[in-house]
């Protein structure tokens, strides 16, 4: 076996690498940016159809306090629905892997339930629950929570069967293997599911908007839309966009926290086939 | 009819007479697969000695994998009965190190900490092993790893680190299911060594699953040879080699005999075929 630096598998990625991955990207957002920008303002396209990259930025200073105003009800709705998923989809999942019963009768009942377009049901919800921020939730909730159960599904399922094995004989119970090995081998799956619903949880609070509401982003681009401000949909999706994506690396952070242990975190080989 | 007291002192005066440790009594083991009923193991009585180093081979689908699983608890056979000193085993035996082909590290845990895997799980005091698992380590020469993650280390040190965590409580019996059969020649004979140094220094009982027939022989005691599903014994051989054995014993005439008995054993099944 020969020595290996103990520093050497803790480094992270090279600056120049690190560089790479936002470079050309960007400088690809640029040249489209650029073109765009040439386009309208050589009034090939009318401002009502299309306005310029910077009609847009424009209007989003403008409109900075009521972007932000309608931005937080919308996030509220949908950081609400989200953590719904988390706290159903995930023991529901456990129970779907540990109660017989629950696999058996509700389960299949819960893949049926996902095959309805919940967009078709949003009206419905909106009789029940009201105009409210609640009706939202619920749809954010029930667009958004099924990758989080199915994943804690796959992932609770996907243990190797000698771990459990060798917890069992070390005199460990079903509560120590799922503890030590089921959930943390489920974490990765389960943060794929969680990355999937974060932003589902985002389109169900915007069709929650559209069916019916008197605020948040949803609202504000129907509204700027009946009054031909296309300046300001476009605001408002640029808002939405940022709100996802904020919302999505967040995610991403947590898992690197997490599961910075497993296969799709990992940032540099080890010896393993050396 | 005898009472249960009764049998338990027989059992207890053939223990002191064998120095018997795990006693394998008329086994029997068959799996329902696809509504068929396959008989993985026919019939297998053995008897391992404390401190005695066992090893089995036999042909893939023979049931050896499932013998070693029989005899760690984890799963119950069809027929027939396992005591170890004396108790039978009717649940996982907990006094055992169990090592499997695939090294079963968890993969969030560093090195130090899947060895202590065994020590939380057990709810025992992590403080009063760390030492020792600093030793293990050092003794597999793993020193210095600690706080590598498993998937940093090459697949020789993966499973040495499984070494360590079925050592660290001191078990009395080793349970190994083809511990080095995914590695390659050479980290195989050097953990063939390694193994072998554990074993003279603290004599745990050892059941060596393998489908290696000079691993087994270069290793144990006695090599039981099993026949191909349903699995039974062929063939017990006992290895008089003298310890510690070098890696050039195997050039010996009296390895090449032992060799050629289970050799001849397989061919009697018709699984080597020359010509």
């Amino acid at each position: 076996m020969s020595p290996v630096n103990p520093n050497a598998a803790a480094g992270l990625l090279s600056t120049s690498s690190r560089l790479s991955t936002y470079f050309y990207p960007a400088i690809t957002a640029l040249i489209i940016f650029a073109i765009w920008e040439a386009v309208t303002q050589a009034s090939w396209v009318s401002p009502l159809i299309l306005p310029s990259p910077t009609i847009i930025i424009a209007t989003m200073v403008d409109k900075l306090p009521l972007l932000l105003q309608m931005g937080g009800v919308t996030a509220l709705e949908f950081l609400l629905g989200f953590a719904l998923s988390v706290a159903v989809g995930i023991p529901l999942g456990a129970l779907v892997v540990y109660a017989r019963p629950v696999e058996l009768a509700i389960y299949p009942l819960i893949v049926a339930f996902q095959t309805m377009p919940k967009a078709a049901v949003a009206p419905i919800l909106i009789v029940w629950l009201g105009t409210g921020i609640s009706s939202k939730v619920l749809i954010a909730f029930s667009i958004a929570f099924f990758p989080v159960l199915i994943d804690t599904v796959v992932g609770l399922r996907s243990a190797q069967p000698e771990t459990i094995h060798l917890i069992r004989s070390m005199g460990g119970n079903s509560l120590q293997v799922f503890w030590y090995v089921r959930f943390p081998n489920a974490l990765p799956a389960i943060f794929a599911g969680l990355k999937v619903a974060s932003t589902l949880a985002v389109v169900g609070a915007i069709v929650g908007e559209f069916v019916s509401s008197d605020r948040g982003l949803g609202y504000l681009v129907l509204v700027a839309n009946g009054q031909l401000e296309t300046p300001l949909v476009f605001a408002c999706v640029v808002m939405l966009t940022i709100l996802g994506v904020v919302f999505y690396f967040l995610i991403e952070l947590i898992e690197k926290l997490v599961v910075g242990w497993h296969v799709s975190a990992r940032q540099i080989e080890g010896l393993a086939g050396h | 009819m005898r009472s249960s007291a009764s049998v338990a002192r027989l059992l207890a005066a053939t223990e002191a007479e064998t120095e018997s440790f795990v006693y394998i009594a008329n086994i029997r083991k068959s799996f329902t697969a696809r509504g068929r009923e396959l008989q993985a193991i026919d019939e297998i009585t053995l008897n391992l000695k404390r401190g005695e180093f066992v090893a089995v081979v036999g042909p893939s689908g023979c049931g050896k994998s499932t013998l070693m699983m029989m005899v760690a608890g984890l799963v119950p056979p069809s027929d027939g009965q396992i005591t170890i000193k004396g108790e039978k085993v009717t649940q996982p035996y907990t006094d055992v190190g169990v090592i499997f082909q695939r090294d079963a590290l968890l993969e969030w845990r560093t090195v130090l900490d899947n060895v202590l895997l065994q020590i939380d799980v057990r709810r025992l005091k992590r403080a009063n092993y760390h030492q020792t698992a600093r030793n293990l380590l050092t003794q597999v020469g793993l020193g210095g790893f600690e706080n590598y993650y498993p998937w940093e280390l090459s697949g020789g040190m993966r499973q040495r680190v499984a070494l360590c965590r079925g050592l660290i409580h001191d078990p009395s019996l080793l349970l190994l299911d083809e511990p080095f059969g995914a590695l390659d020649a050479l980290t195989r004979e050097q953990m063939n060594l390694d193994l072998q140094q554990i074993w003279l220094e603290n004599r745990k009982t050892m059941l060596f699953i393998t489908h290696s027939i000079w691993e087994a022989i270069f290793l144990a005691d006695r090599v039981v040879v099993m026949t191909p599903r349903p699995g039974r014994i062929a063939a017990i051989v006992d290895i008089t080699l003298p310890r510690p054995r070098r890696l050039a014993v195997r050039e010996t005439p009296q390895f090449g005999n032992y060799a050629a008995v289970i050799r001849e054993q397989f061919q009697s099944f018709g699984l080597l075929k020359e010509n």
